[in-house]
Order: structure tokens, then C-alpha cells, then sequence
């Protein structure tokens, strides 16, 4: 286990040098960001001023030292344009951003595996090819699409749910949120179920293809022999046993969700951190991209590590 | 001459006479076939050409669908703000959201089956750096690459073509590398190498074609996620230059007037993806049913 947790460790810290390094090399390259901060005819010693402030005049080696030493400290430094530390921005805008996940993961848990249940232990029902039908079709949808289709129908025409942002946010236990609130939930449903989507469709097809396999062996038929009810065979006996591959994709999922709550968010205009990555790559702001990069992959890295723990968890002959 | 034996043959197969028996099958090629034809001769089916600003008129903007009050027959799906005809917009966009969605896919499978067939093949030290590579390109998500990717670049066909090869090569190299693998421990090529054929020879002409039924699979469901990927990327003002719209950049332009009730304008292109991708997924899963059940 020590060793496991040393190793792990030490891949983490790979990982980052490796995206670090990538990520400031790239981020060098994108555009020139003090013509961003500066009307578009400023002297030519403005311009340099600025340059020498936001020490782009130096070599590039140099600022990379500079940047690999700073972010060690977690200071990515100041945005250009909210004037403000890059993390600490980013860090202020995770909980809305969580918000939303949480939500769609206990979506995609309850829709996904009940539907996924459902289609594998009953495959010729007319119920379960539709929940297939439904799959297939959710893996086709573009999700900001299923997002203006739910902003104008159901917020718009028929005023179910507020149009767009995050609406009011209650206090409990300390922690501001807007699931606290029932307002805040009428604003957390839509974006939440519209990221949602896509990851009930492909949890259902995983689950289905596992019970069918499953359902097929040898204890199975034994438990029905001996007179298990269907429910303990399904949930119990059946579901348990794909556990593993099935926590693989969450873990997976979980990074896709906070992917994509890039487009959720900016389509119902909700205060979190993916809408502030689009908006600080429209505004070449480098640093809250260079910040957002490294806090996502610390995240990534972070889920990797909890699903082999859980690993451990469900199955007890797992090693780690 | 040579061709009559080989559709005899084609006719005659197991893959024919499941495809004959399986209705999805059937109507999601129709789909696809229907999503090509219109593509290639959509300017000559269109009512208008949308690019040629001489043919908008102002006078014709903010047309709804045929259907509603004030809608007009000229303007099947209605107008956008500049008085572009919705329909002829999709049929144009549809041609270079399909002219990336297959280039993507065949720059990504032939770069990635390179390098899994390298990495199957050869082993060792250089398999094993690839195939981390891969799996930490795996771990993140390929929207996040992508998004970063293309910001790098700017926005162009080209770059979106390159990014796609970027984030497609992982999925064909893991792919052909595992069935390189066991493909390598086979009698014949133990044969070959016997016999004295180079690794080249044996890799292209003995190698690839075992992996084959596994990349037509793969690349079929990959066509269908390139298209999404780049409408996506499209959307967020990151992916084709204005100049060039696909159907996830009409969907982007019409986002801006749709708090303005003028639904239609991003609703339709929007539909047609579904449309296309959901053929795409449909035909893809038969065809891995078919081709290699393993894949899953």
C-alpha cells in the first residue's frame, strides 16, 4: 500500500512537469496578449512598459523557470484582465462548476444504472430497446445543442426554469451553494441534466453489455436455482460483479463532465470555471488558461487515484 | 471481368445476409447514403447559394419555417438574420462538416495505425514510451485537448484536421498495437521472417490486414464523434473560420438570436448533426456486431 502510494505519487508529479511544460510552451505561442490590454495605438514605450511588467521581455527559458518556480507556489500569476491571481480566480468559480457535475453524476448514477439494469436483464422487452434506442440517439447529440433546444422550449416558450445564471444561493454548514435553495435548484436542473446526457447514454450501454454478460454464467443460474429473488440476483449478484470497468468509466466520465461543463456553462451563462477558461481563451488571457489547465489535471490525476482505491473497495482481490 | 466474382462473393456472405436481415442496418445506411447524396450535389439542389452575398436580401430576413404564419414556400426551414435561406445553409454546411469529420478520421487512422503496428511490432523500449504516451493522452479528456489545441493554432480547417489527428491517433495504435501482439505470434510470420521477408513486408502485407475489421469499425463510430468534436469546437468560436461555416457554426450563429424567438435558426442545423451522427452510431454498431464482437 505505501509503495502503491509512493509510486502513485511520483507519477502524479510526472504527469503535471509533463503538462506544465507543455502547457506554458503552448501558451508562449498563442497570440500577443498586450495587444489586448492596450487601445489599439499606444506608443511604442507603452507597450514595451507593458511587456517588461508582464516580464515578456525575458527569454523564453528563463520565463519558464520563472513559471514552473511560481507555480510550484500556485501562483500562475496575475489575469490580464480581472486583475486578479489566476488560481484564486479559478478556485472561486470551482463551486458553481461542481455544482453542476455533482448534480449530472447523481443523474447519470440513478438514470444510467437503472436504465443499463433494466435493458441487460430484460433485452427483448419493448421497454428495453427503447432505453437503447434513447442510448444510441444520446450519443448523438451535441450538447450545446440539447442545451438551446432546452433554453428555448422549455425556459423561454414554456417558463419551467429560469433562462440562464446561477440564481440564488443559500448557506449551510458553512458552505455557499445553490443546491440549498429551491430557486437555486430550478436553475441547477437544466445545465446539469443537459451535461448529463451523453454520460447516461454511455453508462447505460456499459451496464447493459456487462449484465448480459454477467446474467449468462454459472452462479447466476445457481442463485436462481436455490430461489434468490430476482431483485438480490440483479443488484446483488449481477451488478456487483461489473462494478469494476463500470467505476472505470465514471472515473473517466467525471473527467468528460468537467470537459464539457466548458459548453454547458456558456450557453446557460453560469458563473463557473468553465465558461471562465472560454471566455479568458477569447481574451488570450494566459495565465487563467495555464491556471485552469494544471488545476484540471491535478483534478484528473486525483479522480485516477480514487477509482483505484475504490477498486480495493469492491474487490477484495484487487492489490494495489 | 474480375469484379463480377467478388460482388458474387459480397452477395454471398455471412456480412450480407445479416445486413439483408437487420432493419436498423438497412435504414441507417439509406441514412448515410441520403446524408452523402445530398452532399455532393447540394448546389445544385439548393434554392439559393447561402455565400453569394448578391443573392441576400435584407427584405427576406427573419422568415419562419414554411409551415408558421408568415413563413413562404421559398424558404422551406426560413431565413436567418441576413435573410439567408436556412436550408441551403445546411446543405453547405453539411458538405465540409462530412469533408472533416472523414478527413479527420483518415489522417488520424493512418498516423495511429503506423504507430501501433511500430509499437506492436518492434516492442521494447519504444512500445512501452508510446503506449505511455497514450495512456496519459487517455486520461485527459479530448474536448479539453482539443479546446487547447485549437486555441494554439486558430482557427482553420487545417488546424482542426491536425488536432483531430492529434486526438484520434491513441484509439487506432491501441487498437492494432493489442492485435499486432497476437497477430505476431502466429506461425506464419514466424514463417515469413523464415523465409526472409523484411519487418516492412510482413507488417503491411501479413500484419494489417488481421487489424483491419477492428479500424473499419473504429473508424466508422470515429467519423460520427469527429463531427460532434468539431461542431462543438465550432460552436465555442474555436473551430472553422467564418468563411467556411459547418452546421455547429450555423448552430453558433443562431444562438445569438435565439432569446429573440427565432428558433429555427439554430434548431435545424442542429437536427441535421443528430441526424448524421445518429445514422453514423446506428450503422457503427451493427457493423461492430459483425466485424469484431470483441470490441466493446
Amino acid at each position: 500500500m505505501w509503495k502503491y502510494l509512493v509510486k502513485r505519487l511520483l507519477q502524479m508529479a510526472g504527469v503535471l512537469l509533463i503538462v506544465s511544460t507543455i502547457v506554458f510552451f503552448i501558451t508562449s505561442v498563442i497570440g500577443n496578449p498586450i495587444y489586448n490590454m492596450l487601445p489599439e495605438r499606444a506608443p511604442p514605450e507603452q507597450v514595451e512598459q507593458v511587456r517588461k511588467m508582464l516580464g515578456l521581455d525575458k527569454p523564453l527559458y528563463y520565463q519558464y523557470a520563472i513559471f514552473l518556480r511560481n507555480a510550484l507556489r500556485g501562483d500562475f500569476g496575475m489575469s490580464y484582465t480581472h486583475h486578479q491571481p489566476a488560481l484564486r480566480l479559478i478556485f472561486s468559480r470551482f463551486p458553481a462548476t461542481l455544482e453542476i457535475v455533482i448534480v449530472a453524476m447523481l443523474l447519470t448514477i440513478v438514470i444510467g444504472i437503472s436504465g443499463g439494469v433494466y435493458a441487460g436483464a430484460y433485452p427483448r422487452r419493448k421497454l428495453s430497446k427503447g432505453i437503447m434506442g434513447f442510448s444510441i440517439l444520446g450519443i448523438s447529440l451535441p450538447s450545446f445543442w440539447i442545451g438551446m433546444v432546452f433554453i428555448f422550449f422549455l425556459s423561454v416558450r414554456l417558463g419551467w426554469f429560469p433562462v440562464s445564471g446561477r440564481g440564488e444561493t443559500g448557506v449551510f454548514l458553512g458552505i455557499r451553494s445553490s443546491l440549498f435553495t429551491l430557486e437555486g435548484w430550478r436553475h441547477v436542473f437544466l445545465p446539469a441534466f443537459t451535461l448529463a446526457v451523453i454520460n447516461i447514454a454511455t453508462i447505460i450501454r456499459l451496464i447493459r453489455a456487462g449484465m448480459m454478460e454477467t446474467l449468462r454464467q454459472e452462479y447466476i443460474k445457481f442463485a436462481r436455482a436455490k430461489g434468490v429473488g430476482e431483485k438480490d440476483i440483479l443488484f446483488k449478484h449481477a451488478l456487483k460483479n461489473i462494478m469494476i470497468p463500470v467505476v472505470t468509466i465514471f472515473g473517466l466520465q467525471l473527467g468528460e463532465l468537467i470537459a464539457f461543463t466548458t459548453i454547458t456553462e456558456t450557453i446557460y451563462a453560469w458563473p463557473g470555471m468553465g465558461k471562465l477558461l472560454i471566455d479568458s481563451i477569447m481574451n488570450l488571457d494566459r495565465p487563467i488558461v495555464s491556471a485552469y489547465l494544471l488545476f484540471v489535471s491535478v483534478l484528473f490525476v486525483a479522480i485516477n487515484f480514487a477509482v483505484d482505491i475504490i477498486y480495493t473497495l469492491i474487490d477484495p482481490r484487487v492489490e494495489l | 471481368m474480375k469484379s463480377i466474382p467478388i460482388l458474387q462473393r459480397f452477395f454471398a456472405s455471412d456480412f450480407f445476409y445479416h445486413y439483408r436481415r437487420s432493419t436498423t442496418a438497412i435504414v441507417s445506411s439509406l441514412m448515410i447514403l441520403f446524408v452523402i447524396l445530398v452532399a455532393i450535389a447540394g448546389p445544385f439542389l439548393t434554392p439559393q447559394n447561402p455565400y453569394a452575398l448578391s443573392n441576400l436580401f435584407l427584405a427576406d430576413a427573419f422568415k419562419p419555417p414554411a409551415w408558421l404564419d408568415g413563413g413562404e414556400l421559398r424558404f422551406l426551414l426560413g431565413t436567418d438574420q441576413q435573410g439567408r435561406d436556412i436550408l441551403s445553409a445546411i446543405v453547405y454546411g453539411s458538405r465540409v462538416s462530412l469533408f472533416i469529420g472523414i478527413a479527420g478520421v483518415f489522417f488520424a487512422a493512418t498516423f495511429g495505425i503506423l504507430i501501433g503496428l511500430v509499437a506492436g511490432y518492434i516492442g521494447g523500449k519504444v512500445e512501452s514510451i508510446i503506449m505511455r504516451i497514450a495512456d496519459i493522452q487517455l486520461s485527459f479528456p479530448s474536448m479539453l485537448i482539443a479546446l487547447f489545441l485549437m486555441t494554439t493554432f486558430g482557427r482553420s480547417i487545417t488546424n482542426i484536421l491536425i488536432t483531430l489527428t492529434l486526438i484520434g491517433w491513441v484509439r487506432y495504435a491501441r487498437v492494432v498495437r493489442g492485435e499486432t501482439l497476437s497477430v505476431r505470434k502466429k506461425e506464419y510470420i514466424e514463417a515469413s521472417r523464415v523465409i526472409g521477408y523484411s519487418d516492412l513486408y510482413i507488417m503491411v502485407k501479413q500484419v494489417l490486414p488481421n487489424v483491419l475489421n477492428s479500424v473499419i469499425v473504429l473508424s466508422t463510430i470515429q467519423i460520427g464523434t469527429f463531427i460532434l468534436l468539431e461542431a462543438t469546437l465550432s460552436f465555442l468560436g474555436l473551430g472553422v473560420p467564418p468563411t467556411r461555416p459547418t452546421l455547429g457554426m450555423l448552430c453558433s450563429e443562431g444562438f445569438s438570436v435565439l432569446y429573440s424567438g427565432l428558433w429555427w435558426v439554430s434548431f435545424f442545423p442542429g437536427l441535421y448533426i443528430v441526424f448524421i451522427v445518429f445514422a453514423i452510431n446506428l450503422f457503427g454498431d451493427f457493423l461492430r456486431d459483425q466485424l469484431n464482437p470483441r470490441l466493446k
